[in-house]
């Protein structure tokens, strides 16, 4: 699940984790006071306005903008609230944009000398807690190069990443934060900060069940009177939760905004179905996630391309089946179809009613190859052989080669 | 004979009484699995539709009936809490079926574990015995097939000398006495259907089954790959070993340099997700290849195909070919 930029931030802040301070807006009128207000709270006299939408590229389609003034900060409000967004990751039909976050601006203090040839040259740090599934740890990264691509770092300097695992009994403890704090060259009253700041995180990653908690940047201003050495703050963040844990994390699932999600992965997350859209046109409609990766393997390597993973489940219903039917021929890139089953705790005649029902009530003209095996199999085949007037397109098929290759074969035969 | 389970294992089902405790109690219990009872709080003294005794916790059952395995259904915001009541009542093999465990949860349950672990090591570095074993979270369980005896019901149960904990269809497997080659071979796989898949495969083709291992789609599990690669080298009834990994972690990669350095026997494997789009989590929770924190992919599926193939273990192309990539490493 993705959270928006607005979100982090909040989620941030509750934490005790300080941020600059923003407003959010919902239309351009709105954009006035929220300038005075984040620039006043701030002691500055430049914000960023700031569209909330999931799709990379803002800055680019000019929905990040930096303003001076509460009348430059209405301009772009109301130019973002007006135009759709259109940038290389949101299709030529652009995003309708509904939020706008409102930030301070910061003054980044400048590092003295970079640490690394060719590094960053303002104090920009990189903070992150993700879960080792190698060591079965979670553990904490950190590192002074931030505010850029932190892979490009790994890759150039090794060095300058910071690993640090958490002990899942006791949780990260003060003097590890402390250490990391030191090791990343921060001075004076910086260590404390940037060490709360890491402990705030990791029991916030605890709390919320995530699976990635990153600040990038971690930031330090320069002097004020309040903080003489700076003030270390989290400029921006991005979270992913563990769906797993979704059902004791309230707050994650109104936090949920599903104006991206896909529609049909929506509508089969209703039956229970794991659907995901991909883009090729052989449907696929198989029992297990592991059978039904491999059977878009198989159909890759007899020379298709699988339109989507579909995963029935073990106890799927005739209904679930015919609704699978339902949302893989709604995808109009779809020229045919192959169901395998493998059934265990899935009964063969199951599925072989559901796609008679799904060939009654949809009625499809695409190909059709079936590929039965397991639990109750005569009987499943039966049922599609006495079903045969109502499946002119069906092919059964012996295994799991012979039933890639005849799908791939039909959905290459041109139409008549 | 077999790895981790046999005739004699005295198994118990932690949620016997919720819809699919019951139907997979009675599936294993009509395969031959010695099932000894179940658990559910607050229906102690009960017997379920098998006949077999239900208890209100998991150390009254172990007292009662001295079962040493479990199979937990419990639903997965419980499951945690169940594997950490079983490992407390001194069941040394805990198969946990529960699909949608936290992650989290999963951390803490692996530290107490190995912990426990290594306590009993340090106490008895000699035999280096694990005292505990999980397999999963979600996961089909264990099984090592028997010989066939009957038709697979309550009175003709299908096997007397097999044991089945979990939810695969048990007749699917083939026992060595009734395998044409006379080869048995052990299967480890992270999926569930494609694991029946790969047994299918195998029977079809004159093979057996020492034992098969479904270690489960989780990121943070108990048992991985390379684990059972090593049980079944030490199983002197185990000839060859099918290896079904899939995108995401580094689990094949381990198990590669396990084949590598320790293994005698012949390997072959199947990589699943090569076509999967990254970023996106294919079912299974482990089944991604992921951006880390910062971006680059990890668990392809080609990282581990190669790293296999580096060891000498014959590549299955297609999950049509698992059962033919088994028999050519084993010459057949």
């Amino acid at each position: 699940m993705k959270i928006h930029e607005y979100q982090a931030r909040e989620l941030l802040s509750s934490a005790g984790i300080p941020v600059p301070a923003g407003a959010v807006i919902h239309n351009a009128d709105q954009a006035k006071d929220a300038f005075d207000l984040v620039t006043k709270a701030a002691g500055t006299d430049l914000a960023v306005v700031k569209a909330q939408v999931f799709a990379g590229g803002r800055g680019k389609a000019g929905f990040v903008k930096l303003v001076r003034t509460a009348d430059e900060a209405r301009e772009a409000a109301a130019f973002m609230f007006s135009n759709r967004m259109v940038s290389n990751q949101t299709g030529p039909e652009g995003l309708e944009v509904s939020k706008l976050l409102v930030a301070a601006g910061v003054d980044i203090a400048d590092r003295p000398e970079p640490r690394v040839p060719g590094g960053v040259t303002k104090e920009e740090y990189y903070l992150a807690i993700t879960t080792d599934r190698n060591t079965r740890r979670n553990v904490l990264i950190a590192s002074a190069e931030g505010g850029m691509d932190i892979e490009a770092v790994a890759e150039q300097n090794p060095d300058a990443l910071i690993k640090c695992a958490i002990d899942p009994q006791m949780g990260l403890q003060s003097f590890q934060a402390n250490e990391i704090a030191f090791r990343l060259g921060m001075k004076g009253k910086q260590v404390r900060q940037a060490a709360n700041i890491m402990l705030n995180l990791a029991t916030l990653y605890d709390v919320q069940d995530c699976t990635l908690a990153e600040i990038n940047p971690l930031i330090i201003t320069g002097p004020t009177d309040d903080f003489p050495d700076g003030r270390v703050m989290a400029i921006d963040a991005k979270f992913q939760f563990d769906d797993n844990a979704l059902f004791r994390h309230k707050n994650q699932q109104e936090m949920h905004d599903p104006s991206e999600d896909n529609p049909l992965e929506v509508r089969a997350a209703e039956h229970d179905l794991n659907y995901i859209a991909l883009d090729g046109n052989i449907g696929c409609l198989v029992n297990g996630a592991g059978l039904a990766m491999a059977t878009m393997d198989i159909i890759k390597h007899a020379g298709g391309e699988p339109a989507n993973f579909l995963d029935v489940g073990g106890s799927a219903s005739e209904q679930a089946v015919t609704e699978a039917f339902r949302i893989i021929l709604s995808d109009d890139a779809v020229k045919g179809i192959l169901v395998n089953i493998f059934g265990g705790i899935m009964d063969c005649a199951v599925i072989a009613r559901g796609v008679v029902n799904a060939a009654r009530e949809v009625g499809f003209t695409v190909p059709l190859v079936v590929r039965l095996e397991g639990t109750n199999v005569e009987a499943g085949r039966k049922i599609l052989a006495e079903a045969a007037a109502d499946l002119p397109t069906l092919q059964p098929a012996t295994d799991l080669a012979d039933a890639a290759e005849k799908v791939v074969s039909a959905v290459k035969q041109p139409v008549a | 004979m077999s790895i981790l389970i046999d005739q004699n294992t005295k198994v118990i089902c932690q949620g016997i009484t919720g819809s699919y405790g019951a139907l997979h109690t009675k599936g294993c219990f009509e395969y031959g699995t010695q099932m000894v009872g179940g658990v559910t709080p607050g229906k102690g003294g009960k017997t379920d539709a098998n006949g077999l005794p239900i208890f209100d916790t998991v150390r009254q059952a172990v007292e009662a009936t001295g079962a040493d395995a479990t199979m937990i259904f419990v639903p997965p915001p419980f499951a945690a809490d169940a594997v950490l009541e079983a490992m407390d009542a001194g069941i040394r093999l805990i198969c946990c079926i529960t699909e949608g465990v936290p992650v989290a949860d999963m951390i803490r349950v692996r530290a107490v574990l190995d912990g426990r672990n290594a306590a009993a090591r340090g106490a008895d570095a000699e035999h280096s015995r694990e005292l505990f074993t999980l397999v999963g979270p979600n996961c089909p369980g264990v099984i090592t097939p028997g010989p066939k005896t009957g038709e697979g019901t309550a009175q003709s149960k299908y096997t007397n000398a097999g044991c089945k904990i979990g939810i695969m269809p048990g007749y699917i497997h083939t026992h060595v006495s009734e395998a044409r080659t006379g080869k048995a071979v052990g299967i480890v796989s992270r999926s569930g259907t494609l694991t029946y898949e790969a047994v299918w495969q195998t029977s079809n083709l004159g093979l057996a089954q020492s034992t098969c291992v479904g270690i489960g789609g989780d990121p943070v599990r108990g048992l991985d790959h390379a684990d059972c690669i090593r049980l079944f080298e030490d199983d002197p009834d185990t000839h060859g070993i099918l290896m079904i990994g899939e995108i995401g972690g580094e689990d094949e990669e381990r198990a590669a340099e396990v084949i590598r350095t320790e293994c005698s026997k012949p390997v072959a494997a199947f990589i699943a997700g090569k076509t999967a789009p990254p970023g996106k989590r294919m079912g299974h929770a482990g089944a991604i290849i992921s951006s880390g924190a910062g971006g680059k992919p990890t668990g392809t599926a080609d990282s581990k195909v190669e790293a296999l193939r580096e060891a000498g273990a014959e590549i299955a192309e297609t999950p049509a070919d698992m059962g033919a990539a088994m028999a050519r490493a084993l010459g057949i």
